[in-house]
């Protein structure tokens, strides 16, 4: 009971409720700008925090991490193209169900979802944390290699295309992961005599070159077709019939997604993956799936919500970030003078429950921002095509430039064999969570 | 529906290296093999410091895997061929050419040269011909980024032509 009423410290604190409010819109814009996203964020943000009290800090980065985590999911239904890479899956059905001129059904499902899973995985970070910070630090590599090898049998079953292609992408996506020096032995692998190659290739410049730029080439082969753009009035949000349908897939995906996202390094991408494939594994309508299936918005959107919470618990019981995003968060901890462990849990209870409850609230503010905001959200579909296909790219290529200094590699690299890849029915997502 | 099937019927009429589906096949099958010879010049490990597996196991590996799926790929397809493709129009290529222009510009001169040289290239191919609008995307948008990016994130751009005209 002392830790529940720890938990609702942060509505008690104007300081720290206007913290929640400004990192969850924050988080949200940067889920929705393709490029960005709540680690780039993060990173960006975490000079600012040392202006602020270490709880006020951690509160604005775990904001920010769940509501970006979830913005991620507006750009993948609207333009196909993942504000956040743990959004991936919901391209899928996402975008298929906003070309049949339901925007506003996948991102209010999404919205939902999401919250669902955000709070069930805050549930589960307060009642079971200790016991699931046990049972993911007691995975050996035998457990990894087996968790590694059931993520690439998933590739098999995502989408509605070929399976052996999918493998073929899974492949190709592993390959790109082995350019650069071999971490074991430090000899280089298709660097060419090459310096930039020899770090490897960004997930950056990847997810530039699978995304935007394929996204461009494919639209310009799109010019003299007229879509059917959403219009507002159009916007319809989810009936109690979608929810009726997809309440246990909710609910399966979030538990999927808080496991997930406590094994250390497994973010919010693979359980969105692992999520999907399993909702479509017990869908009534697996057919659907792929061509806009309510169930697989839910089932990609819940899981990787749910990671978010499940992610921290390594992060704040054993140091060991759960995720990218929670690595910038144990780097706040780190420069806050906040020591990640389990003493954390003995010594600053009030700390640790205060950061919960944050998390708690910020779901449920992303979930008013996102509800209400979704007809809002779908008027970027207004926006024309190739403004769109040259923002994306733009945001992504100084991302690329910026941080990793590989948009050359990312645009001569990838562009002609990924376009050859999707236009085939390769899935580009394959391609991108391997690598 | 009468279309698809009389452009299978044309498609099956091709002989078979003008099909899509050997056309796709071949490019990466012949893509992997460049890749596959190439792990033959990688160093090898001395037995003495080998820890595992030699560095070109794993990209071999997984590089036969590529080319044997592939192959099976174009063997199915042979008994089930795929549906024709419209064949890819003018602007597709040029904006294929404008990502060439892009990375040779924005290595040689400046990156935000090459980003309004890229925006105004291929926004007057996909059929923007409005001198406002044009300017709007190659100008204004793209000194908008950068000023976002710069002030508000703090990131720094590398140099380049217009990049110091900024910094100076």
């Amino acid at each position: 009971m002392d830790n529940l009423l720890l938990m609702l410290a942060p509505l008690f604190s104007s300081k720290l409720l206007l913290v929640l409010f400004f990192g969850t819109l924050f988080g949200l814009i940067l889920g929705v700008l393709p490029g960005l996203g709540p680690t780039t964020g993060g990173a960006l943000i975490l000079p600012f925090t040392m202006t602020l009290d270490p709880l006020s800090a951690i509160v604005l980065l775990t904001s920010i991490y769940c509501a970006g985590t979830y913005g991620g999911a507006i750009t993948a239904i609207l333009i196909n193209t993942p504000g956040t890479p743990a959004a991936a899956a919901t391209c899928l059905d996402g975008y298929p169900l906003a070309q049949k001129g339901e925007a506003g059904r996948a991102l209010g499902m999404a919205t939902v979802s999401s919250t669902v899973g955000g709070i069930f995985s805050v549930i589960i970070l307060v009642f079971f944390a200790p016991l699931l910070a046990k049972l993911a630090y007691e995975f050996g590599q035998p457990e990894y290699f087996a968790l590694a090898i059931f993520g690439l049998t998933m590739l098999a079953s995502i989408g509605d295309g070929n399976p052996i292609k999918n493998l073929i992408a899974g492949a190709f996506g592993i390959l790109i992961s082995t350019i650069g020096k071999d971490f074991m032995t430090s000899i280089d692998r298709f660097t060419y005599g090459i310096n930039e190659l020899s770090e490897g290739i960004g997930f950056i410049p990847v997810v530039v070159g699978l995304f935007a730029i394929s996204e461009m080439l494919t639209q310009s082969t799109l010019l003299d077709q007229v879509f059917k753009r959403v219009a507002l009035k159009a916007v319809k949000l989810p009936s109690i019939n979608d929810y009726k349908q997809t309440w246990k897939t909710i609910l399966r995906s979030s538990g999927i997604g808080s496991f997930i996202g406590v094994l250390p390094a497994e973010g919010g991408t693979v359980a969105s993956l692992i999520g999907y494939s399993e909702a479509k594994r017990f869908s009534k309508k697996p057919e659907e799936f792929g061509k806009g299936s309510i169930e697989g918005i839910a089932g990609a959107e819940a899981a990787n919500n749910a990671a978010t919470g499940g992610a921290m618990v390594p992060t704040l019981a054993l140091g060991i970030p759960g995720s990218a995003t929670t690595a910038v968060i144990l780097t706040g901890l780190i420069i806050h003078g906040v020591r990640p462990g389990p003493d954390l849990f003995r010594e600053q209870p009030e700390f640790l429950y205060g950061i919960f409850g944050a998390m708690l609230i910020a779901n449920i503010l992303f979930f008013i921002f996102g509800f209400f905001g979704a007809k809002l959200f779908a008027r970027i579909t207004l926006v024309p095509n190739k403004i769109f296909c040259l923002w994306n790219l733009f945001i992504k290529s100084i991302n690329s430039r910026c941080l990793d200094n590989d948009i050359f590699w990312s645009t001569w690299i990838f562009y002609e064999k990924i376009w050859l890849f999707s236009c085939s029915g390769y899935y580009r997502i394959d391609i991108r969570r391997i690598s | 529906m009468n279309n698809v099937q009389n452009k299978k019927r044309a498609n099956k009429s091709l002989p078979f290296f003008f099909k899509d589906e050997f056309k796709v096949s071949f490019i990466i099958i012949f893509i992997s093999t460049i890749l596959l010879i190439t792990t033959f010049t990688f160093d090898i490990v001395p037995p003495i410091l080998n820890r595992g597996i030699q560095p070109a196991t794993f990209p071999k590996a997984l590089l036969v895997l590529i080319i044997t799926l592939t192959m099976i790929i174009y063997y199915l397809a042979k008994k089930k061929p795929w549906k024709i493709e419209k064949k890819l129009p003018k602007t597709f290529f040029l904006t294929l050419l404008s990502f060439i222009f892009f990375v040779v510009i924005s290595k040689t001169l400046d990156f935000f040269l090459a980003i309004s040289v890229l925006s105004i290239f291929v926004s007057y191919n996909w059929g923007e011909k409005r001198l406002f609008y044009l300017l709007l995307v190659g100008i204004i948008f793209p000194a908008i980024v950068f000023v976002f990016f710069e002030t508000i994130l703090g990131l720094r751009f590398p140099p380049g032509i217009i990049t110091n005209i900024y910094y100076n």
